[in-house]
Formats: structure tokens, C-alpha cells, sequence
């Protein structure tokens, strides 16, 4: 592939509005999207905003949508796109200019969510705490959320239904399963599940999953537990029947 | 030109940075009860803490009940070739588990042994396996937990995608610092009391690091501009392993957890090479000796095809490598195509670490200019001439709680109205809005391009007289131009970042001026510092750092003699230790 050309299309652009602009890109060996998008930048067009850190998948930061797909641009090689690749913004979140998107609401909605929250008695106790590998393990996938808020972006209760009140979006329950499970936390963030964050509006189509870069079971391994542990608080059919019983 | 307009906003402690330090820091000011407000280039979590994978070094002694802060004192101050600051050594190295085991009590999770302690990873030149780690992304679990706890923190607030351009002074000591938000190009002047500098080390005034893009030296240059004191600037880490191939992914980070886990380097001729050059530590030796031996045979010919060498872990099993290791396999497998569980990876050094940076006080983070604080990769000291691995987060937690408890205190000491220099402000602004109303400059990537080219081909891993004078004169030269450059196009202040680049690029430009300026000065090799024309230690030099200050004519470079090492802390440093035998071999 060495010696040929690319037709990179980016949105050019803000909130106001704007088009597609194509770019002639060289190749070169082992190109991801976010190297021509770059090459761009230092060559044709200086002012092309996009937000990146890391280049390596572990920051999160250059989020995209690749020929319609929701993706790193890090992440993705140029050639598994044929010769013309079109890359715009995340269209979940509104736009600032180019491909940078004001992601602020997730940090926004990340502040509602109850911290860490250990017991009196772990937080007194002088001794290191204690734990065991299997309890790690069930928590450390959630803990690898690179926040690429890609899954945010494809979920469809926010991104077609824009339930940005009602609703948390998949990077959250990640967080709050990473909490909940937790073997030294104790907080109870079942009421805030139930209310604000509001799991009961997935209905697991598993999209998020499917975009995650870090392949984190989202749906399986992180909503469904927490419908699961919200629905034994609040429709478990017994204490249903003693709320009727008793008029509490 | 018009009068500029810029918003005013008023805070005691600003904290410019949020990587492990920043917020670390933000948080022990805000404890000691100032307000603290924090500014940060990126996204919140997005700080190139992120990327550190091995772990972080602390004495808790879980694996090896002979593991003591003696020990990893004694560890850090050999492998910094003794030019560190000891007493940051020896804080660091006492106050390190410390540490550890709070963040864990914020929410941090680690791997644990098997009478459920944090587990720790064998790592380069530690004694003793030292490493608290989750697999290999112990730096995002750092940096989550520090958010986690940093945005609950009373009286903490965050300004997030905010670039600080100037600190400014009054009567001789701090009073803010002017910025831009990078979304919509507005300016901002904070008037705090004092400043804690956070902002990483410079990594991207090289062609081939594992640094972020964020990496453009920006607090050394403040510092410096300022009028503080820098010290150690010749001290480049070149990491061992980087990513090799395909070329776009050239630079990348290979943890040296890889070596830690039990990965063995070999040349094209299939042959274990670091037994000739380190045959007791072997693939864990010290960084600036694994490094200096792969570009060795790398220019004898017995690299790989692309210039590196192999490094093996195949000899794992496949579910061990993808638990200890899983964010390598997957980087592997996806940029490189290369399954780490059958092939050998193909490695070369990177740069990847700034030992050196602002001078600061041990105890305190405290530099030459009164209020302004530093901690983390942009101060200088606990490293000295090579930094081991692993001592970096537990550097970012230890002082950015020292520093953050300091500039809290010196906030609370320092009351009365907060007021900067308006003549200042508006030179400062005219300094930063130059790029935008030179239509006709130069394009300031091309110039960043050529200064990376200049610090690669200048200052590489063997450096001599010769080459460092040459790239000195280049780096003048390039800041000359640097200072008319434009922004290579449109002139708008939303989110253009042809004209962010602009001033990045002086910083970066200070950076490499003061790297080779130091690099000449010091005349002897010495942990990352290799010349070929002075190839030994010299025992002189082992008293001093470089240190580096901005005079009237321009930038000052001499030696400075540290204080000596006490003889008792000479005892620690060279006392013998028991080999360590892991349970499964004794």
C-alpha cells in the first residue's frame, strides 16, 4: 500500500452547520485513521480541531464516527476502508468545531453518582484491607472504561430518544456496577438506578457493547446485574405484597 | 491593537495540570483548606498518567517480607547514579506505602496475592518485586480513583480543555497566570495566591516517544519564564521498549512489565544479548542500560529488520499473558497484527521520561519563586540521572501530596487582595495572539516537526560535543523563527489548533535548549547522560546537578554542588541484600 493515495472526507464545521471536506492522504504502513486525520492537520488544513492524547487506545480521547461507525480513530487502520474513509464527530453530543464534540454532560452526570463509599468500620480499621482476587476480578473489566463515551454516543436513548434527564447511558452503569460490586463499598445506589439514572430505559439492544474498544461486556456483565439488583428492591413480588399488606 | 477583552477569575490555590499529581495535589490543598482550583490542557482522565501500565513502586513488603524503604531508597539513589536529591529519595521511599494504601481506600482496586494483600511485580533494578499493579493499566486506575475522589472534594472546581500560557508575578513572588479555554479561544486571567505546576514532562520535542500529545514541556517553560530554577535537564529517559513497527505506530509504549512478567530480549540472531551487558539483572536492569544495549546491536547489525530487537513471552501461557498483560495483546493484535502469544515483539528505545525539570525544595515542592509549587514529572530530583520504573506514580502521589499541602498552607499564610500586573497581562496577551495576525508566518507544525528532528538527531541516546553544539545552534535558530511563525491558516481563537501549536512550540523550544545546553556542560556519562567523548563516571561531577536559569542575555547554564550524602545514608545505599528466591523456586 506503500506509495498510494487516500481520500479522507472530515467534517469541517460547527455548531452552525458545515460539510464534508475531502483530503488527498499518502499511506504509509500500518496507518490508523487518527494519522491522516493528523497529516491533515500539519498539511493541509492547521486549523482542523480534533481532540486526541495518546495515540495507544488508552486515553479515549479521539472519538469518532468512521463511515458511520463510532470508533477511535487510533484504533482503526486506514486499509480496512478501501480507498475513501469519511470521518465526522460523535452525533450524540452537539458539536464545537470539526470533530470535537462538548462531551461536558457526562462529567456533569458522573459528579451525581455517589462515590466510593467503604463502611465506618474499613475506613477506622488500621490494619491494610483484604481482599481476594476473585472479588478484584469481577470489577476489574468495568475498570478499564477508557471514558471514549463511545458507548454513550451509539445508545439510542440518548442518541435518538435524547433522554439526557432521564437517563445515565451505558459509561455510567459501568460505573456504578464497578461501585456496587465493590467488596468494601456499602452505599445503596438503588434509588438513584431507578430514578435519575434510569436503567429500566435500556432495553438491551447490546449496541454499546458492541462498540466498546476495551470489549467490556456492558450489557451482560454491567446493566442486566443492576436491573436485576434494582428490581429486588422495588418489584420483588414479596415485599410487593407486604407494601400492599401493610399500606407502606 | 484593541484592547483584548479577559475574564477575571479569583481562586487561592490554581493547580495547573490534572494527571496523578495535579490531583493529588488539588486535593491535599483543598484538605488544608484553601480553594483550589484546577486547569487542565485535556479532558478531565485523559492526562497521560493514563498511559503508565507497570505499576507503582512502594516498600508494602507483600511479596517479599525483605523488602524494606531502605531497600527501594537504596534502589532509586543507585539507579539515579546518585546525583538525586536523597532526601526526596528517602521521603518517597518511606512515605510510599503510605500512599498505596489510601488510594486504595478511595476506591482503587490492585491484584492481590494469595492471602488477599496488593500484590507487587518484579520490575528493572528493584531489589525486590515492588510494583502494586492491576494487570497492566495501573495508571488509569490511579487516575480514576483520583478523579473519583478529586470531583467530591469540597471547595475543588475544574476548568477542563484550558491551556496556561504566562505565570505572572508581582513583587517578586506569584499572582496568577493568564490562559485560553481551547474551545472557544476565550482568555482567562487567574489571580490565586500560589501556583502548584503539575503539567508532566516534554517527551514531544522527540520524533519517537511514548509521549502524549499534551507533552510539550509547558510547566518547565512557565517555571523558567517565570524566573525559577531548573535543574538536571540533560536527564532524558529513552525507555527500552517501544512499539517498532508498522512505522505509524513507531514510539509506543512496551510496559516493562513484559521483562517483569519474565520476557527475554533477544537480537535477529536469536541470541539473549543483555548477558553481556548486565548478566546478574539481565532484561531487568536499569532503563539507560537495557536501552544503551539495544541501540548497541542495533548498530553492530544484529537487529531486527526495522532497527530493534526481539522480545519474547510466548514461553507464558496464553491465559497468563492475557491476564497479566492484556492491554499489550491487545495493542499488539490490533496495531501491529502480532499475537504475543506465539510471536516475539519487535522493540525499540523510545523517549519516554524528563528526570530532570524545575528545582524544588524536598519536603515541599517548593521552587526558586515564592508560591509557586511543582511535583510530578516537571519538578526534578528523586530520580536523579534514570528513573526506575514504577517510582514514577508513587513519585505523583507522594509529592503532589506534599506540594498540595505546602501551597495550601502558604494560600492560607498569604491573605489580602489578589491583584496582578495589568502592563504584564497585556504583554503577555500580546505575546499570545501574535501567531493569529501573522498571516504570511511560518507554519508552526513544520517548525515542531524540525525541532523533533533536531532533538532526535542531537541529543539520541550516545551523545557528543559535536552533535549537542550543532543542536544547540539549530534550536536558537528555530526559536528565532518560532517567533514569527504564524498559525499555518485560519486565524479564528475557536478551537484552531494551528495557532495552540504556535505557543506550544515555545515551550517545547525552551525545553531543548535547556537539555542541550546541560548536555554540554556535563561532561562524563552517567545514567541516561552518555557521551561518546567522555564515556566514564567522573566522581567530580557526582556532586553536582546542572542547573538552568534565565539570565538578562538569555538562558544561563552551570553546575551547582548538592548537598552531600550524609555517611549514614551512604551505609543504606551500599549495603548488601538478599537475593530474592520467588516461593515456587525455593
Amino acid at each position: 500500500m506503500e506509495g498510494g493515495t487516500v481520500n479522507v472526507s472530515v467534517f469541517r464545521g460547527d455548531a452552525a452547520g458545515g460539510e464534508m471536506v475531502t483530503y488527498p492522504v499518502p499511506l504509509q504502513e500500518g496507518m490508523v485513521v487518527l494519522d491522516a486525520v493528523l497529516w491533515i492537520q500539519a498539511n493541509l488544513a492547521p486549523d482542523l480541531a480534533v481532540r486526541w492524547n495518546c495515540k495507544a487506545a488508552k486515553c479515549g480521547s479521539c472519538s469518532a464516527e468512521i463511515n458511520g461507525f463510532p470508533r477511535l480513530m487510533c484504533k482503526s487502520p486506514i486499509e480496512e476502508y478501501g480507498e475513501a474513509v469519511e470521518v465526522r464527530p460523535m452525533q450524540t453530543f452537539p458539536v464545537i468545531r470539526d470533530l470535537v464534540t462538548d462531551v461536558s454532560w457526562n462529567y456533569r452526570v458522573n459528579e451525581q453518582i455517589p462515590p466510593f463509599t467503604p463502611s465506618e468500620q474499613d475506613l477506622m480499621d488500621p490494619e491494610p484491607w483484604r481482599m481476594q482476587q476473585e472479588d478484584v476480578d469481577r470489577i476489574i473489566e468495568f475498570r478499564k472504561c477508557i471514558e471514549c463515551f463511545l458507548c454513550q454516543d451509539v445508545c439510542h436513548v440518548l442518541r435518538n430518544h435524547g433522554k439526557f434527564d432521564s437517563y445515565v447511558g451505558p459509561r455510567f452503569f459501568i460505573r456504578m456496577a464497578s461501585l456496587e460490586m465493590h467488596p468494601r463499598d456499602v452505599a445503596d445506589r438503588r434509588p438513584l438506578l431507578k430514578g435519575r439514572a434510569g436503567v429500566g430505559l435500556c432495553n438491551i439492544t447490546k449496541c454499546c457493547t458492541e462498540v466498546c474498544p476495551e470489549h467490556i461486556h456492558i450489557t451482560d456483565n454491567a446493566i442486566i446485574p443492576l436491573k436485576e439488583r434494582m428490581d429486588d428492591l422495588y418489584f420483588d413480588p414479596i415485599r410487593f405484597l407486604g407494601r400492599k399488606l401493610t399500606g407502606r | 491593537m484593541a484592547e483584548v477583552a479577559y475574564e477575571t477569575v479569583d481562586t487561592e490555590v490554581l493547580v495547573i495540570g490534572a494527571g496523578g499529581a495535579g490531583m493529588r495535589g488539588a486535593i491535599a490543598a483543598a484538605d488544608a483548606g484553601a480553594r483550589v482550583l484546577v486547569v487542565c490542557k485535556s479532558l478531565l482522565g485523559k492526562a497521560h498518567t493514563v498511559m503508565a501500565e507497570g505499576g507503582m513502586a512502594a516498600a508494602l513488603a507483600n511479596v517479599a517480607p525483605l523488602d524494606s524503604w531502605e531497600v527501594h531508597f537504596a534502589d532509586t539513589m543507585k539507579g539515579g547514579k546518585l546525583i538525586n536529591d536523597w532526601r526526596m529519595a528517602l521521603i518517597h521511599a518511606r512515605e510510599a506505602p503510605e500512599r498505596v494504601l489510601e488510594l486504595e481506600r478511595w476506591g482503587a482496586i490492585f491484584d492481590r496475592t494469595p492471602s488477599g494483600h496488593i500484590h507487587q511485580r518484579p520490575f528493572g533494578a528493584h531489589t525486590y518485586p515492588r510494583l502494586a499493579h492491576i494487570g497492566d493499566r495501573t495508571g488509569l486506575e490511579l487516575i480514576r480513583s483520583l478523579q473519583d475522589k478529586m470531583v467530591h472534594t469540597p471547595n475543588v472546581q475544574v476548568h477542563m480543555e484550558t491551556t496556561v500560557v504566562k505565570i505572572l508575578t508581582r513583587d517578586g513572588r506569584v499572582a496568577g497566570a493568564l490562559a485560553y479555554r481551547r474551545t472557544d479561544g476565550q482568555l482567562i486571567v487567574y489571580r490565586a495566591r500560589a501556583i502548584l505546576l503539575a503539567t508532566g514532562g516534554g517527551g514531544r520535542i522527540y520524533r519517537v516517544t511514548s509521549n502524549s500529545w499534551e507533552c510539550t514541556g509547558d510547566g518547565t517553560a512557565l517555571a523558567y519564564e517565570a524566573g525559577a530554577q531548573l535543574r538536571d535537564c540533560e536527564m532524558v529517559q529513552f525507555h527500552p521498549t517501544g512499539m517498532v513497527w508498522p512505522p505509524g505506530v513507531r514510539g509506543i509504549l512496551v510496559t516493562e512489565s513484559v521483562r517483569g512478567e519474565g520476557g527475554i530480549l533477544r537480537n535477529k540472531d536469536g541470541e539473549r544479548f543483555m548477558e553481556r551487558y548486565d548478566p546478574e539483572r539481565m532484561e531487568l536492569s536499569s532503563r539507560d542500560v537495557v536501552a544503551r544495549a539495544i541501540n548497541a546491536e542495533v548498530l553492530a547489525g544484529r537487529g531486527t529488520p526495522h532497527g530493534g530487537a526481539y522480545l519474547y513471552i510466548n514461553h507464558k501461557s496464553p491465559e497468563y499473558i492475557k491476564r497479566k498483560l492484556p492491554s499489550m495483546y491487545e495493542q499488539f493484535l490490533h496495531l501491529a497484527k502480532v499475537d504475543i502469544t506465539r510471536e516475539p515483539m519487535e522493540v525499540a528505545p523510545t523517549i519516554h521520561y524528563f528526570m530532570g525539570g524545575v528545582k524544588v525544595e524536598a519536603e515541599t515542592g517548593a521552587t526558586t519563586l515564592p508560591g509557586l509549587y511543582a511535583a510530578g514529572e516537571v519538578a526534578s530530583g528523586l530520580h536523579g540521572a534514570n528513573r526506575l520504573g514504577g517510582n514514577s506514580l508513587t513519585d505523583l502521589l507522594v509529592f503532589g501530596k506534599r506540594a498540595g499541602d505546602a501551597a495550601g498552607a502558604y494560600a492560607l499564610d498569604h491573605q489580602g487582595p489578589l491583584q496582578v500586573e495589568e502592563a504584564e497581562v497585556r504583554r503577555a496577551i500580546e505575546d499570545l495572539l501574535g501567531p493569529l495576525s501573522r498571516s504570511d508566518g511560518e507554519n508552526p507544525y513544520q517548525l515542531q516537526g524540525a525541532l523533533q528532528d533536531v532533538c532526535t538527531q542531537y541529543a539520541p541516546i550516545i551523545r557528543d560535543e559535536q552533535g549537542l553544539r550543532t543542536g544547540l545552534d539549530r534550536v536558537l535558530e528555530l526559536t528565532e523563527r518560532a517567533r514569527r511563525c504564524g498559525t499555518g491558516g485560519s486565524n479564528g481563537r475557536s478551537f484552531n489548533p494551528g495557532w495552540h501549536t504556535a505557543k506550544d512550540l515555545q515551550n517545547m523550544l525552551v525545553n531543548a535548549e535547556a537539555l542541550f545546553r546541560s548536555a554540554l556542560e556535563r561532561r562524563e556519562s552517567r545514567g541516561a547522560h552518555a557521551r561518546s567523548d567522555y564515556p566514564d563516571l567522573d566522581p567530580e561531577l557526582e556532586k553536582v546537578n546542572m542547573v538552568v536559569e534565565r539570565k538578562e542575555d538569555g538562558m544561563a547554564c552551570f553546575p551547582v554542588e548538592h548537598d552531600p550524602i550524609p555517611e549514614e545514608m551512604m551505609a543504606i545505599i551500599n549495603k548488601k541484600h538478599e537475593k530474592y528466591i520467588p516461593e515456587e523456586l525455593r
